[in-house]
């Protein structure tokens, strides 16, 4: 009985300081980010860029422009995300770092959270710029879905990080690292994509077909699926 | 010798069935003739399943033994199964554009999950390609050949989900089977075309597997300089 609690006990603080080592490695490439690493800096503005020029590929039809906001506005959070999972670990691995994160006598899945964990804030960070710049670009309102719109786009960026980092830490050593992400990871995030886009539509249009807890239910399966996976493998991709 | 066999035995099952299914059974009514190249699709949709069923158990076979066969078995399936998925595309394409007007059907859920399978796998035999040390490479291989598997019933149900109105499964559904509406030709031709297929099938994968097998050995034997003429062949391991 005793002993059941003190293992109990020792299970808990253990939780605890693998989520201590995650939230070092976070804050590590946060801070490194806010001293001008440069590593998701660009990428917003990438982002930014994205939907200007998608307005001007689908021309001035504010009507067409408003109906393919949802998607165009995920499509523009992705793929700067894409650049932005790929730089953390670029950098990292150009200074020689990699090499250091892999040593520490800590449980790879710990070092996995924390590297998702920076990707997730990149890819809210992404969310937060996109979303209004979307309202104002292509006349669309948000402010009365906001609260739903909050909670797609966190599941969403979360999903992405947690399988944009175990793809991005699988090909940073490889030659054609910058091509071979997006192949690898577009394809696999197809499903969040999708679920994302049918999400941030429904919320616009008020939930019409009542189809917003299925999406939700999709993106929280997807992120949870994908994370278990990152968990496990990410310590294989460390290990070379 | 029993994979000559094999081959031959493929070879000959496959021109058999082919025969019977251009001119043994009578042209659907309603699709007409269009409804023939159904037999080589679904026996190629089957196959490209499968081949990508035996990448994902040999790419966890890999992960927990660290067997070199295990990796030329994943690799086998990939490749065979990319092989598969494209023909099963090509197939779905030539019945689309007589029979739904259309190459390309947004709306059916299992065209665009197996584009996506396509996709997924080609990543999947692209990441081989860039890694030069065998091991590294049946790694990170088997990584992503484990996420694509988590990652197909996933696509599966959020395209599912997006609007499909395929027509349900012809095969394996309880009310198909206890009232068959698919007269006993058909459903012979399509039996006949998956067991030909199968063989095929069989018959590649024991040659990709072996060659696989091959190339790993000729590569580690280079590594360690016991073939000094390979060893310029093979990239040096990158630091």
């Amino acid at each position: 009985m005793e002993r059941g609690a003190a293992g109990g006990i020792a299970t808990v603080t253990a939780v605890a300081r693998h989520l201590a080592v995650a939230r070092a490695i976070a804050a590590k490439d946060l801070r490194a980010e806010l001293r001008g690493r440069q590593a998701v800096t660009s990428t917003l503005f990438l982002a930014a860029l994205t939907l200007l020029i998608f307005g001007f590929a689908l021309g001035p039809d504010r009507a067409s422009l408003a109906a393919a906001g949802p998607g165009l506005l995920w499509l523009a959070v992705i793929l700067s995300g894409v650049l932005a999972v790929g730089r953390l670990h670029q950098l990292e691995m150009e200074d020689g770092a990699f090499e250091l994160l892999a040593l520490y006598p800590v449980p790879r899945a710990a070092i996995y959270l924390g590297k998702a964990l920076g990707g997730l804030a990149a890819m809210v960070a992404l969310g937060a710029l996109v979303l209004p710049l979307t309202a104002i670009l292509y006349a669309i309102d948000v402010a009365s879905a906001l609260p739903g719109l909050v909670l797609v786009i966190g599941l969403g960026a979360l999903g992405f990080a947690a399988i944009g980092t175990l793809y991005a830490g699988l090909t940073v050593r490889l030659r054609a690292r910058e091509v071979l992400l997006p192949l690898l990871l577009l394809p696999v995030v197809a499903p969040l994509l999708l679920a994302a886009v049918s999400a941030t539509a429904s919320l616009l249009a008020g939930d019409p077909l009542g189809e917003l807890g299925a999406w939700l239910q999709l993106l929280i399966g997807y992120d949870l699926a994908m994370l278990l996976a990152g968990g496990l493998t990410y310590g294989l991709a460390l290990e070379e | 010798m029993a994979t000559r066999v094999l081959g031959l035995g493929a070879l000959v099952t496959v021109a058999g069935a082919t025969a019977f299914a251009l001119v043994g059974v009578p042209a659907d009514l309603n699709q007409g003739e269009a409804q023939r190249i159904m037999y080589i699709h679904v026996a190629s949709a089957w196959l490209a399943y499968l081949s990508f069923g035996v990448t994902a158990a040999a790419s966890a076979w890999w992960l927990v033994r660290r067997e070199p066969r295990a990796d030329a078995v994943a690799l086998a399936g990939a490749e065979v199964g990319v092989l598969f998925t494209a023909a099963t595309i090509w197939a779905g394409m030539m019945w689309g554009r007589p029979v739904w007007g259309t190459y390309w059907q947004w709306e059916d859920p299992r065209l665009t999950t197996t584009a996506l399978l396509l996709a997924l796998y080609v990543g999947y035999l692209l990441i081989r390609r860039l890694t030069d040390e065998p091991a590294r490479r049946a790694t990170r291989a088997a990584v992503v050949g484990i996420v694509a598997a988590i990652d197909i019933p996933i696509v599966h149900f959020s395209v599912v989900w997006w609007r499909g109105l395929h027509q349900g499964p012809t095969f394996m559904s309880p009310d198909t089977i206890l009232n068959p509406p698919a007269p006993g030709p058909f459903v012979a031709a399509l039996l006949l075309m998956l067991g030909a297929f199968s063989l095929a099938w069989l018959w590649l994968m024991v040659n990709r597997y072996r060659l696989a097998r091959l190339d790993w050995e000729a590569e580690e034997s280079a590594r360690r300089g016991r073939l000094p003429g390979l060893a310029a062949a093979v990239p040096a391991p990158r630091p």
